[in-house]
């Protein structure tokens, strides 16, 4: 599954090179329902993309609750997950994202110290 | 098990043998744990807890791999004769592979598993599921970051598959102090069953304990279980007990001065006989002649062989008259032929219960019984050869025994000391006399029945087994050449007596004609003595008569008177 995945996304990722422009982040998030953990992750998320990745990202977030069959489907076990799927690799981050910096880390916009 | 009032509600396994030890299966709507090293087999016992159901109790399950994927497992059952494809597609089992990748996680706060929870809810609802298997969720561990959130979560899952009213098994890697790597026994208390794979004296044996079961009466041995082509089966101790029934039917031993000597009728039925001698005093033959004689009476007859090929045991019988092809071919005769060092004692014991459960035979062989002790396991092979004889007892099966004991050893010891066990025990061993060693036997003790006390000498024939005559010498029986020699001897001194007798009769003839011819003799005599003494009375009478002529003629002439003369004539 994973490599199939990849796939699309090489030709996703060499289409987004192409044009030359800033690296497209494709971003999901996923959440369980609206529970303080969820809402805190969405702020989060919302917010380091607006200060690090403006104009150049999509950010869907999608509520297992809403969708069960997805989390089969996407490997997921932990919640929030955010699942960065482009640019590779692909990267799971978990957690309220309350801890900034790893986010950053598990986006590759910073480096892991 | 006896108490069956207010049972847990159970859910079978349809596992041969767990669900009695464990007095009906797994408790239903509870979390069952099983754990073991690397090999034992936990996936597997959860795959067949899950495949039984869903074929055999109709209850749907989802199987929930985290080491294995999806179509790994597949792959693994479906040399066990389970179809998960097909399974899966009639929505009978659902699988899931959880894939989880360290690398590509990155923590970033608080953390729930709730993704779990509905992935486990979803497959479980789609399918009406009633059995839930995680294998080895304890690997999340390694996966996932934060052990703290990963305990309160992993307790608060199995707070809620208990909600569910799902009966699950949680498989578990076995720790170094503890029952599983992660102390999950902490967190599932109803039910712990742990797998053992434990290699001694390099023959390997796998094991099932129940560690716990909270409500429930089970069995708490160590229980060796088997894993072939029909799954796992395991072999339950519990059941056995000194409750068989027991047969006063006799059965031959196919050797009839052999039955002459157990009061003449041979073995009793379910009987268990022990055959042991050193090597090379005809143990085996022992056996072939009871396996003949029960084939003849139409008997199934299974025979364990760990040291002969069944091809060689056949070839070697037929050189002394015992042909068993015919009973092969009519299927009455099943020879197993395994190494002991195959597998474990206890494997050995799983495989010979489960082909006595196929083959359902009247009579069991095993020969020899004591290959199987190596180093010093004797122990272990007094208890398994406890339980194959219950077991037998138990269906009423004859078994025979054959033990090789080592020369110099005390006769009367079989290396496993299983005497006990036995019910008729014969011994047979080399006598040692006037340079040569020959073949005897004994019944050292034969259970409810008179048997004979004397050592019978017996040699093998080229048809079969046959016992000799007892000649009891100054030191011991004789055998061989010194029973040979006193045989010649009985006979020349019976040659003598007759020629004596013989002898003696002819005498007696002769004296008898002797008598006779003397007699003869004196009747020859008498009749000569007699014929002359008549011949002197006659002559005396004629001389006479010329006598009283010559007077008459006297007197005439004298003229005398006639009439006195005459008278005085007379008178004379």
């Amino acid at each position: 599954m994973p490599r199939k995945k990849a796939l699309d996304s090489t030709q996703a990722f060499e289409h987004a090179i192409s044009r030359s422009q800033p690296t497209l982040y494709v971003l999901r998030l996923y959440v369980t329902g609206m529970t303080p953990q969820s809402a805190q992750a969405i702020a989060s998320i919302k917010k380091i993309c607006e200060e690090h990745l403006h104009g150049h990202y999509e950010l869907e977030v999608v509520d297992l609750y809403q969708n069960p069959q997805l989390a089969k489907g996407e490997q997921i076990i932990a919640a929030p997950t955010l699942i960065k799927k482009l640019p590779l690799p692909l990267r799971r981050i978990i957690g309220n994202m309350s801890d900034i910096e790893r986010v950053l880390v598990g986006l590759d916009l910073q480096k892991k110290d | 098990m006896a108490t069956q009032r207010t049972q847990l509600p159970k859910s079978p396994t349809g596992i041969l043998g767990l669900d009695e030890i464990t007095g009906g299966g797994l408790p239903k709507g509870r979390p069952t744990l099983i754990c073991g090293s690397a090999g034992c087999g936990k996936t597997l016992l959860a795959m067949e807890f899950l495949v039984r159901g869903a074929i055999q109790f109709n209850e749907p399950g989802v199987f929930m791999a985290f080491e294995e994927t999806v179509e790994e497992l597949t792959q693994n059952v479906a040399s066990l004769g389970f179809d998960l494809n097909d399974l899966a597609k009639h929505k009978k089992i659902a699988l899931d592979f959880v894939y989880i990748e360290r690398s590509e996680i990155e923590e970033t706060g608080e953390y729930d598993l709730e993704g779990l929870f509905i992935r486990l809810g979803h497959a479980i609802d789609s399918t009406h599921a009633k059995r839930v298997v995680l294998d080895t969720i304890e690997s999340i561990f390694s996966g996932l970051p934060n052990p703290l959130i990963l305990r309160s979560e992993l307790r608060r899952l199995f707070r809620w598959l208990k909600e569910k009213g799902v009966t699950a098994i949680i498989t578990g890697e076995r720790g170094d102090e503890t029952l599983t790597r992660q102390g999950l026994e902490e967190y599932v208390s109803d039910c712990v069953i742990v797998l053992d794979h434990r290699v001694t004296a390099q023959a390997s044996t796998r094991r099932l304990r129940i560690v716990k079961y909270r409500g429930s009466m089970h069995g708490t041995n160590e229980y060796p279980f088997l894993i072939d082509e029909s799954g796992i089966s395991i072999l339950p101790v519990s059941s056995l007990g000194l409750e068989h029934t027991t047969s006063s039917e006799r059965i031959s031993s196919g050797i009839p001065r052999l039955d002459a000597m157990m009061g003449g009728v041979g073995y009793y039925r379910g009987s268990s006989i022990l055959i042991s001698g050193t090597a090379g005093t005809g143990k085996s033959s022992f056996a072939a002649h009871f396996v003949d004689a029960a084939c003849r009476r139409g008997e199934r007859v299974l025979y364990f062989a760990f040291e002969e090929s069944a091809n060689q045991i056949m070839r070697n019988m037929c050189s002394i008259g015992i042909d068993l092809h015919p009973w092969m071919q009519s299927d009455l005769l099943y020879i197993q032929a395994t190494r002991p060092a195959f597998t474990g004692l206890e494997m050995h014991l799983t495989m010979m219960h489960k082909a006595i459960t196929v083959f359902k035979p009247h009579v069991v062989i095993v020969d020899p019984l004591n290959s199987f002790v190596v180093a010093d396991n004797e122990t272990d092979v007094k208890a398994m050869l406890m339980r194959l004889v219950d077991f037998l007892k138990m269906q009423q099966i004859t078994g025979l025994f054959t033990s090789l004991t080592a020369g110099g050893d005390a006769f009367e010891q079989t290396d496993v000391a299983i005497s006990s066990l036995i019910d008729t025990w014969i011994l047979l061993r080399d006598i040692e006399l006037g340079g040569e060693r020959n073949r005897g036997l004994y019944v050292l003790k034969s259970r409810g029945m008179a048997h004979s006390n004397q050592i019978r000498e017996f040699l093998l024939t080229n048809h079969g087994v046959e016992l000799r005559d007892v000649y009891v010498g100054p030191s011991g029986v004789l055998t061989g050449s010194a029973r040979l020699a006193q045989e010649a001897q009985e006979q020349a001194a019976q040659v003598m007596r007759q020629q004596e007798a013989d002898r003696k009769r002819l005498e007696l003839q002769r004296k008898q004609a002797q008598l006779e011819a003397q007699i003869a003799a004196m009747r020859a005599e008498f009749a000569e003595q007699e014929a002359d003494l008549l011949q002197n009375i006659e002559q005396e009478r004629v001389r006479e008569s010329l006598l009283m002529q010559e007077r008459e003629e006297m007197a005439q002439s004298r003229k005398a008177d006639a009439e006195t003369n005459q008278h005085k004539a007379g008178m004379a």
